[in-house]
């Protein structure tokens, strides 16, 4: 295969790429979209090994390799649960981070292809770039998945003066990169480059530590977004469009879903990035005179299903509770149930719950909940005050009208849906604490409100055995 | 000491209307005044001096007494230069006064050194301004006494019956203009049975029309008609050509027709024309409620009922003084609501307080100084019209509004300044193999951007999956590194190393081009309808 036949094979390889996305802004048409990306990836690989930059000394490696990384890569997306979606992700952001690191520490030391003059400079900025970002995603996202997966606490770890360690990082990292590109031969390169790979490393863990448990899925989809810039460094440093161009497209995915993220929690992305907002549940902040005094009132599995019964209108709004409690099978059931009675059951999805953007879509898919009965926020929040019931299973600072209402609110500006606003809400919650935000929500001090305590899957199922009885 | 409020009879020939009934006087004098009632003064709306007393007012024979004794003058209509002339100086007077239309009048007032509260210069767009809303009150009742006109000069049923003798239609009634006269009579003629249709320039009132029970009949032409405050604008030329042929529509299929359209400080605008009534059917009925301000039809008649062409047309001006017994509690109720507002203190002394937005706007002449037109107020509690409102539904999904919506313009200017900066920097200093790789990078970035904002939320798991098998793409870079061709091969160039490394790296990204795109296949399997 010649250079030009690969270069053409690439730009088709790019074209299914950018289908491939393109296809996901419909469930009708986003398997197609898969099928385009792995025909993509499957051109792109064979154009490139075929390709005159691989002899065939080469193929049995690449086998080898392939079939090594491939089996371990399907027997994970076979057994993995749609609860550990966030997790699964995380860890493979962390290996596109790490395959940058290798390539580039690879691309440094081979000498089969000479630069000279300022092509040398930016071809060893390239790698020096690639390297960095490759060991931020790495270890941000080794961290990441150790937070989603609950190795590590969910509370954000705060050090004295952060800000001024990570400045004092980037300075030294900037320091060691001048270093890096005067060194005369590459051993005297690789001190720098290993150390600055270290600050990465270090930076990465202390960027991720540093957030709480409810930013997650900001971080989550940040890092995303690096592992595309770390494939697009690296085309950079090789000189290889493909690269540069699937590290944007991925890039700038992750950046969108990021800002997306932002945006339904009213915050800045930097003041994100620069964490200790979400407190892993517990303390809560300042109530001082914002405390939402009142009595809760508490409502039984049988009044719930009674309150059900006789609703026509009812939307649910899911949050990371009914992951953790795998509810999301029963909450099927009575769904249907309900909809085999009249009732118009819909859900609410805000743009936050779960731990990862469109976390709680794929739960209630897995469910086998009809993907046209589960709604985004701006489409049925002006329809709380028809509806009869609503029902809150696992989620508290998206339906806290107080980010409303309460210009003191530390959400306050965020945007929620107005369960309020329905005739009756249902609360599932398993006690009076208050969620990753530490804010306390005046919805359950409210008239029409009601409370179901307890864990939601254990209550799902005994509203639903009332439901059918 | 409590103040003295008076309400004189009406003088305007064919009033029927008082500015307060017993039910009311009772209310304000439990707020501390003391109420003098001219004789008479409710006679047309069948409030008679006794009940007055009963309620607690002084009856006062003659108006010059009761002005002179009053310190608060209620009235319906504004007062006549003779009434003007009775005013007591320094007292305040609350009426209606179109201060707009009756400049000389104004002057006339303040005079006086009076102060001036004019009812229909309420800013209606307050949500609590809306209990002291007489325009509306009023406009509600004349909508209802218009469907009442018609039905009387109509021939036949409005709802459709089966009776033994045979099958009777029910009439069809098309109202021009939905403003509070014009659902007013949606829900009068709706509730009689008749197939209620309505029109107006302002999208936004279909679903009020459709609440009451009414059809909303769109004109074939897109443009916003809402002109603030709750009024509608003067259209455009090629609106009205479009309005007019639906009208000439209607005209031949309805039975009845009532219009209300208005425009403030306008003449009202000619909707139905000669033509149009006389491809009427004949026994047909229009209630023309814009009578006063010249008619919305050719052939209205200010003030009678005429035959033309087979058709009624009901001009009356006087709607609201057929139901004076109604429209004069409304309107008591409505000034009892302001005198509320102007006496939070309850005790029989009014405060009127400039810094209150309601009260201000009402105020035209305070002490004698003229203060209208009030400044426009600070928050706009309606909208024009939600955006969400005003583009339709745009397929089921893509709810991030933000990519039309535009940047505010220094944002813009800084994020286009610092591009241009950037670019210029690499533009000097970059040799021009890597300006080719910068252009591919910079348009997949926009390509990138355009692509993942019709990403729809529900599927932005599966999109970060499948990024993240693409994103092994990086493969490609350890691939070539595992065994170039021999004649490459430089000096010195460590295998060995390199070869390993490439090994790691392509077992690496090979986990997530399998795994990302099983899993992906796995999650969008279950996406169902």
């Amino acid at each position: 295969m010649s250079a030009s036949l690969v270069t053409v094979a690439y730009i088709g390889a790019i074209i299914l790429f950018i289908l491939s996305l393109g296809g996901l802004s419909n469930p009708e048409t986003s398997r197609r979209g898969n099928l385009y990306g792995i025909i993509g990836m499957t051109i792109a690989v064979l154009a490139t090994v075929f390709g005159p930059r691989v002899t065939l000394a080469g193929i049995p490696w690449i086998v080898a390799a392939m079939v090594i990384g491939g089996s371990v890569g399907l027997y994970a997306a076979r057994v993995v649960k749609m609860t550990q979606m966030p997790e699964l992700v995380a860890l493979m952001h962390s290996l596109v981070g790490l395959a940058a690191c290798l390539v580039g520490f690879a691309s440094y030391i081979d000498t089969s292809i000479a630069y000279t003059g300022v092509e040398k400079t930016i071809h060893e900025i390239e790698i020096y770039i690639g390297i960095l970002i490759g060991a931020v995603t790495f270890s941000g996202s080794v961290i990441a998945f150790g937070k989603l997966s609950g190795k590590i606490g969910g509370k954000p770890l705060l050090l004295p003066a952060r800000h001024w360690i990570n400045l004092a990082g980037l300075l030294l990292v900037i320091w060691f990169g001048r270093e890096f590109i005067n060194a005369p031969t590459i051993s005297d390169g690789m001190l720098p480059l290993v150390i600055m790979t270290v600050i990465a490393l270090l930076f990465g863990i202390h960027m991720v530590m540093a957030i709480g448990g409810a930013d997650m899925p900001v971080v989550v989809s940040m890092l995303n977004s690096y592992s595309g810039w770390a494939a697009a460094a690296t085309g950079f440093m090789l000189s290889n469009d493909l690269l540069i161009v699937t590290g944007a497209l991925v890039g700038s995915s992750g950046a969108i879903l990021s800002y997306i993220m932002c945006r339904a929690m009213n915050r800045h992305f930097l003041s994100v990035i620069a964490g200790g907002f979400g407190t892993g549940g517990g303390t809560v902040v300042a109530p001082a005179d914002g405390q939402p005094a009142g009595e809760v009132t508490p409502i039984s599995a049988q009044e719930t299903a009674e309150l059900l019964k006789d609703a026509k209108s009812v939307i649910i709004v899911p949050g990371y509770g009914m992951a953790v409690a795998q509810a999301q099978h029963t909450v099927f059931e009575i769904t249907k149930l309900l909809r085999e009675k009249g009732v118009n059951v819909r859900f609410g999805i805000h743009p936050v719950a779960g731990r990862m953007p469109g976390h709680m879509n794929v739960l209630l898919a897995e469910a086998k909940v009809p993907y046209d009965i589960v709604m985004e926020m701006d489409e049925l929040n002006d329809d709380f005050p028809t509806t009869d019931v609503s029902m809150v299973i696992g989620a508290n600072d998206i339906v806290n009208p107080g980010a409303e209402d309460d210009p003191n609110s530390p959400i306050a500006g965020m945007p929620v849906l107005q369960v309020w606003k329905s005739r009756t809400s249902i609360v599932m919650k398993r006690s009076m604490a208050s969620g990753y935000a530490g804010v306390d929500n005046p919805l359950f001090y409210k008239e029409n409100n009601r409370m179901l305590f307890g864990d939601a899957k254990k209550m799902l199922d005994e509203v639903l055995v009332a439901l059918k009885a | 000491m409590s103040l003295t409020i008076g309400v004189p009879g009406e003088t305007f020939a064919g009033e029927k209307r008082v500015a307060t009934v017993p039910e009311v006087v009772e209310k304000l004098i439990k707020l501390g005044f003391a109420v003098n009632v001219e004789s008479g003064a409710g006679a047309a709306a069948n409030f008679d001096d006794a009940s007055y007393r009963a309620a607690g007012a002084q009856i006062i024979a003659d108006p010059a007494t009761l002005c002179a004794q009053s310190d608060i003058i209620f009235k319906v209509r504004g007062p006549s230069a003779a009434e003007v002339g009775l005013l007591k100086e320094g007292s305040t007077l609350v009426s209606f006064i179109w201060p707009a239309q009756n400049p000389e009048l104004l002057q006339q007032l303040a005079a006086r050194k009076l102060t001036v509260l004019a009812i229909d210069a309420l800013p209606r767009q307050l949500s609590r301004a809306q209990k002291m809303d007489a325009l509306t009150s009023q406009a509600g009742v004349a909508g209802y006494r218009a469907v009442i006109e018609a039905a009387n000069a109509f021939g036949r049923f409005f709802n459709g019956q089966i009776t033994a003798a045979g099958k009777v239609p029910p009439a069809k009634v098309f109202i021009a203009g939905a403003g509070v006269a014009g659902l007013a009579a949606i829900g009068a003629a709706a509730s009689l049975g008749a197939i209620v249709r309505a029109n107006d320039t302002r999208a936004e009132v279909a679903d009020q029309v459709v609440s009451l029970g009414g059809e909303f009949v769109k004109v074939d032409y897109e443009e916003e008609g809402s002109g603030g405050g709750g009024y509608a604008k003067v259209m455009s030329e090629g609106f009205q050509q479009a309005q007019r042929e639906m009208y000439a529509k209607q005209a031949r299929e309805v039975d009845i027709i009532i219009t209300t359209a208005l425009i403030p400080g306008k003449p009202a605008p000619r909707l139905i024309t000669a033509a149009m009534v006389e491809s009427m059917k004949p026994g047909s009925v229009i209630v023309d409620m814009a009578a006063e301000q010249g008619g919305n039809c050719e052939l209205t008649e200010p003030g009678q009922a005429v035959v033309k062409h087979g058709v009624t047309i009901v001009g009356y001006t006087d709607l609201v003084s057929r139901l004076a017994k109604q429209s004069s509690t409304l309107y008591a109720t409505n000034l009892f609501r302001l005198t509320e507002e102007l006496c939070k203190t309850k005790d029989g002394i009014i405060d009127v307080n400039m810094e209150d937005d309601a009260i201000r706007g009402l105020t035209v002449i305070k002490e004698g100084a003229i203060t209208w037109p009030p400044p426009p107020l600070k928050q706009s509690a309606a909208p024009p019209a939600k955006p969400a409102a005003a583009q339709p539904a745009k397929g089921k999904g893509h709810g991030h509004g933000a990519p039309s919506a535009p940047m505010a313009g220094t944002t813009l200017a800084i994020v286009f300044g610092c591009a241009a900066a950037l670019f210029w920097f690499v533009g000097a200093h970059a040799p021009a193999s890597f300006l080719a790789h910068f252009t591919v990078f910079v348009l997949a970035c926009f390509v990138g951007y355009m692509v993942v904002w019709n990403v729809t939320p529900a599927l932005h798991t599966p999109l970060m999956s499948v990024t993240n098998a693409i994103s092994s793409i990086i493969a490609i870079g350890a691939l070539v590194q595992i065994a170039p061709p021999l004649a490459d091969l430089g000096t010195g160039r460590p295998d060995e190393w390199i070869r390993w490394i490439a090994f790691v790296g392509i077992a690496l990204t090979a986990v997530n081009m399998f795994g990302g795109f099983a899993v992906t296949r796995r999650m969008l399997a279950m996406f169902q309808k």
